[in-house]
């Protein structure tokens, strides 16, 4: 080993020093592995399922009332004040998501292009013993949830689709979300995608802790009930607001 | 007990193959499975016919050379079971057996069950070994193991290289593989003057020989006859962590990409990596006495 690295630090070619530069920059390096790629992944996951935590318990504020949520929604953009303008707390967090979803998503097609080339014969006859729905629903569950990401933004963010012109107005969430669920195409859309958000919880939160090492034989199984746990809820907490308009219990 | 067999025929790692239907009678419940496949091979050579070629060594499950797919399972099912010690009375009279290599794009088929395992041989001499000076003997217990060190890694030398985790892996990954053959190493003292480097080359070698990436489906665990744990995987990701935030007085080295054999009929990215390679070795040949006179 000592006689390959001297061999490597003497050689000034081309080649050696493009080898080390992958090397030397010890974050490249580690992107460059895949195992790097997939810490990453669970990083951003972290931030990610801390974020659709915070977002579930903040729309649960809506069963309090419009003055509860509506203000709520203020606070977002007032907190910080008056050391941060207003909003200014609001875009910081809202691009350290957008960082974490580009790395997120770029990790993750670059490892699925990897793992599908892989295996360019498939098997005749093929039994998996051990794995999930969940986790063979990552991938596709994972498209399904960016593809809702991008409605639900310029849904009931934006308000630039799903509602009649001027029926949304900014800030008027209880309104807006009152009046957005009563279509129940869109009310069904937030449910499935939900679904499909609770499917990569359900293994995402685990593969997480599995990823970064906290994950043994002893307690392997607490870990996958806690992750199924948290994904339930998530998936309640969030449905909860669109039966309840669908049902008539908020108007 | 009667068998009708479906087993994978390719003739050589060029020509394509197919599967062939085969009737094994005479076959008791302690027979193992490969001496049922004996069984069977003996009636194929009385007719004439080329024998269904698969790869055995030891027969008592500790060496790592047998093992292909059974109705789709590795190694056949049995938990912590290599297929040389499954016998025959775990199937049922009549039963029909789909009998398939490991694919995957690193472990190509040389014939009919037998694949070429050369990828898991590379990523050991990546840095799995201990540069030890080989005088004498050091005294028994020079070097103190704590004794929960010594356990994760004896579990870990468990492994046998048999595949069978690559084969199952809906990724074609070998994590497992690798993080045994890393946990072994870098959990004990001997191993640890060399642990980074270690860790960080035998994963890059691991993408280097077009494995796929874990997405922790716990396949390989299942189907492991050494019932390697998932845990390892876990350990393995945090030495690469290790080595990625440690400072190194010299940059740590990743294995070339190009010593591979299967580098040329890789996917895009590693093609553009390859041809620039070709192009800095005409620039090495062309300028070559110059790093013998750098070397001071």
């Amino acid at each position: 080993m000592a006689s390959n690295t001297n061999s490597i630090s003497v050689h000034s070619t081309a080649n050696v020093a493009r080898q080390r530069v992958a090397v030397s920059h010890g974050a490249l390096a580690f992107w460059h592995t895949m195992i790097g790629k997939k810490v990453i992944m669970a990083v951003t996951g972290v931030v990610l399922v801390g974020f659709v935590v915070a977002h579930m318990l903040g729309n649960l504020k809506i069963f309090s009332g419009p003055d509860e949520i509506n203000a709520y929604s203020r606070f977002l953009r007032e907190v910080g004040s008056p050391e941060l303008a207003y909003g200014q707390l609001l875009w910081i967090v809202r691009t350290v998501l957008l960082i974490c979803v580009a790395l997120h998503i770029t990790a993750a097609v670059q490892l699925s292009r990897m793992s599908w080339a892989a295996r360019p014969v498939k098997y005749d006859v093929k039994r998996n013993v051990e794995t999930t729905f969940a986790a063979r629903m990552m991938r596709w569950g994972g498209v399904l949830v960016v593809a809702f990401i991008i409605f639900h933004l310029l849904h009931l963010t934006l308000g630039a689709i799903g509602f009649r012109p001027g029926q949304f107005t900014h800030l008027a969430v209880y309104l807006n979300v009152t009046a957005a669920f009563k279509v129940w195409p869109v009310a069904l859309f937030y449910i499935v995608a939900m679904g499909a958000l609770c499917l990569h919880l359900d293994h995402g939160i685990w593969s997480m802790l599995q990823t970064l090492g906290w994950n043994t034989a002893r307690n392997e199984k607490q870990l996958k009930i806690a992750s199924r746990a948290i994904a339930v809820v998530v998936f309640l907490g969030f449905s909860s607001v669109p039966v309840s308009v669908w049902a008539g219990w908020l108007h | 007990m009667t068998f009708t067999l479906k087993v994978w025929r390719q003739h050589s790692a060029d020509e394509p193959g197919r599967f062939v239907s085969y009737q094994v009678k005479n076959v008791t419940p302690d027979m193992s499975f490969l001496e049922m496949l004996d069984a069977l091979n003996e009636d194929l050579i009385s007719r004439q016919e080329p024998p269904v070629a698969f790869e055995h060594d030891c027969r008592e499950g500790i060496c790592g050379s047998c093992g292909f797919l059974i109705n789709g399972v590795a190694h056949g099912g049995q938990r912590g079971t290599t297929v040389c010690q499954l016998a025959m009375r775990f199937f049922k009279n009549g039963d029909a057996l789909t009998l398939e290599p490991w694919r995957a794009r690193a472990f190509p088929v040389i014939r009919d069950l037998i694949v070429n395992r050369s990828a898991f041989d590379r990523i050991i001499q990546a840095g799995g070994f201990i540069s030890a000076p080989t005088g004498t003997a050091p005294a028994a217990n020079a070097i103190l193991v704590p004794k929960e060190d010594a356990d994760t890694a004896f579990d870990a030398a468990a492994c046998i290289g048999c595949g069978a985790c690559v084969a199952a892996c809906p990724n074609a990954s070998a994590m497992l593989f690798t993080s045994a053959k890393i946990t072994h190493l870098n959990s004990l003292p001997q191993g640890q003057p060399q642990r980074d480097q270690r860790t960080l080359s035998m994963v890059a070698e691991m993408r280097n020989e077009l494995f796929g990436s874990c997405t922790n489906h716990g396949e390989c665990e299942a189907v492991c006859p050494k019932r390697i744990p998932l845990e390892f995987i876990g350990k393995m990701n945090r030495d690469l962590m290790r080595a990625a935030w440690h400072w190194h007085r010299e940059p740590l080295v990743i294995p070339s990409l190009v010593q591979l054999p299967s580098a040329e009929d890789s996917h895009e990215q590693f093609h553009e990596e390859v041809r620039i390679h070709e192009e800095d070795q005409a620039h090495v040949e062309a300028e070559s006495p110059e790093p013998a006179a750098t070397r001071r």
